[in-house]
């Protein structure tokens, strides 16, 4: 059982012309089993919270804090923070040339596992996850990222989601770019995760479509760098009905 | 034969060609009162059927090309022997055959070798230069006819040697040129892998890597010249800086000739910055006298390392410095995997840990 706890989070990122504060005050609490949904219009700032709780260094913290079962995440590298248990999907996952995804995964498994996995089973693992997210087998000796198409992108990073075996996952915008079988599947990888290890998800979104595929048992309604409601799953329909706009002209 | 000729101008600075290099630090060897000693420099390690290797006195071996380059003028002043390689028509050799040297003494020296294949014949010769040498250094690769050659040329010299070379091939009808330069050690290396063609149907991919730390100049400057229709040529140099006066120069001239129609050209040179202080010149140029080609292009790419790339690595649980020796492997890997010879792949993956390691980036 683990628990993630968001108190009063502020971030400011460097502009040409100083600082510009971004979130005003984050508070959220993430257990394990936990499906929370994160929903805001662009630019609200909901990506950076994902980032500045998984130590991007582009990000400041003004104020407030960040703890994983009581321990300060602010304090960790980054590194750290995937190995304490965190794990961010990124909005838009970063190529790396040169560098294979077999090589990646298991250079990624070994840092977080403490220890190499098994050859023998880490092969079979790996052939699985994949299969079951209908990656075709080729993937494993591409460079990480490298001219993956938008779907590719998001279905390696839930493969990670499934050999990392992280405690809370923060997914960003993983529904974006992605094509109704796409998007079940990617669904369907990360309800598996959860059934099989209890995962706390935060789940960042701007459309309500991949909430028929991954029930929230909480949604927040993100704007101007707060969260400025919060509701059951019947708060998603309500902005299905009528958009971010009586948050955004406030 | 060791007379010091009239006719030699030692360089200034002020050329075009030795505008980046720093004169001060080439060991005599462009300097008009130094006699360089003759030494024939390369050996095969072990012996292999359909590969023959020679001595020969200069003036039975005359160079096949005309230079330019005022380094290989004065050597060619010196030149007594001259070592002949020679691959036997259709001799088909699998197995990389490994080339060493011998009888440097970290004095200015002069070498020169002949490579000369066959017709229809296939190789991959690796030259590996280790130790402390003061030398200016010609190698030509004489491609017959179909023949297909992998030259690869590994400078991983001890931190004070100095290296004036030139690496020339004639590319014949139909045939393979490929050039492998990866320069991590010396003190300075200037290395001019120049191409020019026989006949038509023929192709040469020049690919190099350098990685420059701490007050070394590596300098690559790159001649194709298209003279026959219908020849293609890839360039691909990729280098690495690290460390205080870190200094890499890369020069990249393609000449298309009036007569070298169906010309396929591309030429690109990336390179990473580590730290601070370091410096890297690249300069690609393409002159084209007939439209009728096929495609020409280049791209010439200087940039920081990609921190995006080493938060994306790092958020997966990977250290930082493991990270950024995965990102710097990386971008590496295309060359590096294309020498073929695991053992000489690993070595040089250490290597580049290691030139890593020592400036802690
Ligand atoms: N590096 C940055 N420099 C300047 N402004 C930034 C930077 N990153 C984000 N922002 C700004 O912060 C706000 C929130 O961005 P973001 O967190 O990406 O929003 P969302 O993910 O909700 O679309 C936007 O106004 C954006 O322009
Ligand atoms: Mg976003």
């Amino acid at each position: 059982m683990s628990t993630l706890e968001i108190k009063g989070l502020q971030v400011a990122v460097a502009t040409e012309n100083g600082f510009t504060d971004i979130l005003r005050g984050v508070d959220l609490t993430i257990k394990s089993g936990e499906t929370h949904a994160i929903m805001g219009p662009n630019g609200s700032g909901k990506s950076t919270l994902a980032y500045s709780i998984a130590g991007h260094p582009k990000y400041t913290i003004t104020g407030g804090s960040v703890t994983l079962d009581g321990v300060d995440v602010l304090a960790m590298s980054v590194d750290e923070r995937a190995k304490a248990g965190l794990f961010l999907a990124m909005q838009y996952p970063v190529e790396v040339p040169g560098v294979s995804v077999t090589n990646f995964l298991r250079t990624a498994a070994t840092a977080i596992r403490g220890e190499a996995p098994k050859v023998r089973t880490w092969v079979g693992e790996v052939k699985e996850a994949m299969a079951a997210l209908n990656m075709d087998s080729n993937f494993a000796e591409r460079s990480v990222n490298e001219g993956f198409s938008g779907g590719e992108k998001k279905r390696h990073e839930i493969l990670q989601l499934e050999l990392l075996k992280p405690k809370i996952a923060i997914l960003d915008e993983t529904d974006s770019g992605l094509d109704v079988d796409a998007l079940r599947i990617v669904s369907e990888g990360v309800n598996r995760v959860k059934a099989n290890s209890d995962l706390g998800i935060m789940l960042i979104t701007h459309y309500t479509r991949i909430l028929r595929y991954i029930k929230p048992d909480f949604v927040h309604v993100f704007a101007a760098g707060k969260i400025v409601e919060e509701g059951g799953p019947e708060l998603a329909d309500k902005l299905e009905e009528k958009g971010y706009a009586e948050y955004t002209t406030a | 034969m060791s007379t010091l000729t009239s006719n030699y101008l030692a360089p200034t600075g002020r050329e075009e060609a030795w505008r980046f290099t720093p004169l001060a630090r080439t060991g005599g060897l462009l300097d008009s009162a130094v006699a360089l000693e003759s030494v024939n420099s390369i050996e095969l390690r072990t012996s292999l059927a359909g590969v023959n290797l020679s001595v020969k006195t200069a003036s039975d071996l005359p160079a096949i090309s005309i230079s330019e380059d005022s380094a290989t003028i004065r050597a060619r002043d010196f030149i007594s022997e001259v070592t002949h390689i020679e691959i036997a028509k259709d001799a088909n050799l699998s197995e990389p055959i490994i080339l060493e040297r011998r009888g440097l003494n970290g004095k200015p020296q002069a070498s020169r070798t002949l490579i000369t294949l066959g017709v229809n014949s296939h190789a991959t010769l690796i030259l590996v230069n280790t130790g402390n040498a003061i030398l200016a250094d010609e190698i030509e690769f004489d491609l017959a006819s179909g023949s297909n050659l992998t030259f690869v040329s590994l400078q991983e010299w001890d931190s004070k040697a100095i290296h004036l070379g030139r690496q020339h091939a004639v590319v014949g009808k139909d045939a393979t040129f490929n050039s492998i330069v990866v320069t991590v050690g010396g003190s300075l290396v200037r290395l001019l892998p120049t191409v020019d063609y026989s006949g038509p149907g023929s192709s040469a991919d020049l690919q190099g890597l350098y990685f420059a730390t701490d007050g070394q100049h590596l300098e690559h400057r790159l001649f194709v010249n298209h003279n026959v229709p219908n020849a293609k040529s890839r360039v691909n140099y990729k280098g690495a800086l690290a460390g205080d006066k870190a200094h890499t120069v890369w020069i990249g001239d393609v000449y298309i000739r009036a007569n070298a129609e169906g010309t396929d050209t591309y030429e690109l040179n990336r390179n990473l910055l580590l730290s601070d202080g370091a410096r890297a010149d690249s300069v690609p140029n393409l002159e084209i006298e007939t439209g009728e080609i096929v495609g020409a292009g280049h791209a010439s790419t200087t940039g920081r390392f990609d921190d995006e790339q080493l938060f994306y690595l790092s958020s997966r649980g990977i250290p930082a410095e493991l990270a950024r020796r995965l990102v710097i492997r990386g971008f590496f890997a295309e060359i590096i995997g294309k020498i073929k010879s695991e053992e000489i792949e690993n070595r040089l993956m250490d290597r580049i840990d290691s030139e890593l390691a020592k400036v802690g980036a």
